[in-house]
């Protein structure tokens, strides 16, 4: 049976769903960063997909939606960078990846 | 593929989480080609299972983090996340069972893929304004990372 695009979405939907109970439900900063990450992934699948699926008139891929993901690449490689050395300025501050000991903001 | 996200989630050491998500990686770049999509599949590779995780492990071993104790579990939290995910996965069965467009299987390629060459060409001449605007957000970043790192901000 060849692999229809709802197969793809479904895949892509669960990781999302993966990366949103990560972000959810786990406590250690650096276990939510990697959801986050996984999100990003599931959008890239999904956007290859419909590249894949939607030929452009010369009947080759629809390559805008690849550069698309080029772009969401670079730009979650920037933001794992920066959140990262926020984690680290954190953790010599506060001694801690958790977030829930982190309450300074609390009212 | 699945497997390794749902490792990722559930294992209690970071070091753990980590391997699972390289695993997750490489087995999205594998689904990336079977989509005829070998540039992003290689760049995949090369961004996230090398530079990406190396930056996640670098940074787990610099914090020496222990495997989680068990702490107790905030149980109104846990039942509204499972709530919102749980809706998720509903909606999206819905939304992919409602439209038959999505039933389609691959078109087929009218000749062979010069993926590389489609990819730079669409960049360079389409997409060259948000290229370049990418390029100053990465050197942004960088500054930012080497303030951010350095001990004392005088």
């Amino acid at each position: 049976m060849a692999p229809t695009l709802a197969h793809y979405l479904v895949v892509s939907g669960l990781l999302f769903t993966l990366g949103m109970t990560a972000v959810l439900l786990r406590r250690n900063i650096l276990i939510i960063f990697m959801g986050l990450e996984l999100m990003l992934n599931a959008a890239n699948l999904s956007l290859v997909s419909f590249s894949r699926f939607n030929l452009s008139p010369a009947g080759l891929p629809a390559y805008d939606a690849q550069i698309l993901v080029f772009f969401i690449i670079t730009v979650a490689a920037a933001e794992v960078a920066v959140g990262l050395a926020i984690i680290v300025a954190l953790y010599r501050s506060l001694q801690t990846t958790h977030v829930e000991d982190l309450d300074t903001l609390k009212f | 593929m699945l497997a390794a996200g749902l490792g990722v989630v559930f294992s209690r050491s970071p070091v753990n989480s980590a391997m699972c998500l390289v695993l997750a990686f490489v087995a999205l770049a594998a689904l990336f080609i079977t989509l005829d999509a070998f540039f992003i599949a290689v760049i995949q590779v090369l961004v996230y299972a090398g530079a990406v995780m190396v930056l996640f492990l670098f940074i787990i071993m610099l914090l020496d983090l222990k495997s989680e104790r068990t702490r107790k579990l905030n149980i109104p939290a846990c039942v509204g996340g499972a709530l919102v995910i749980g809706g998720f996965v509903g909606l999206l069965v819905k939304v992919i069972a409602s439209n038959p467009a999505f039933q389609a299987t691959k078109p087929a390629l009218s000749g062979p893929v010069d993926d590389v060459h489609a990819v730079g060409m669409t960049l360079f001449l389409d997409f060259n304004m948000p290229f370049q605007i990418i390029g100053v957000l990465l050197l942004v970043a960088t500054v930012g990372v080497v303030l951010l790192s350095k001990r004392q901000l005088d």
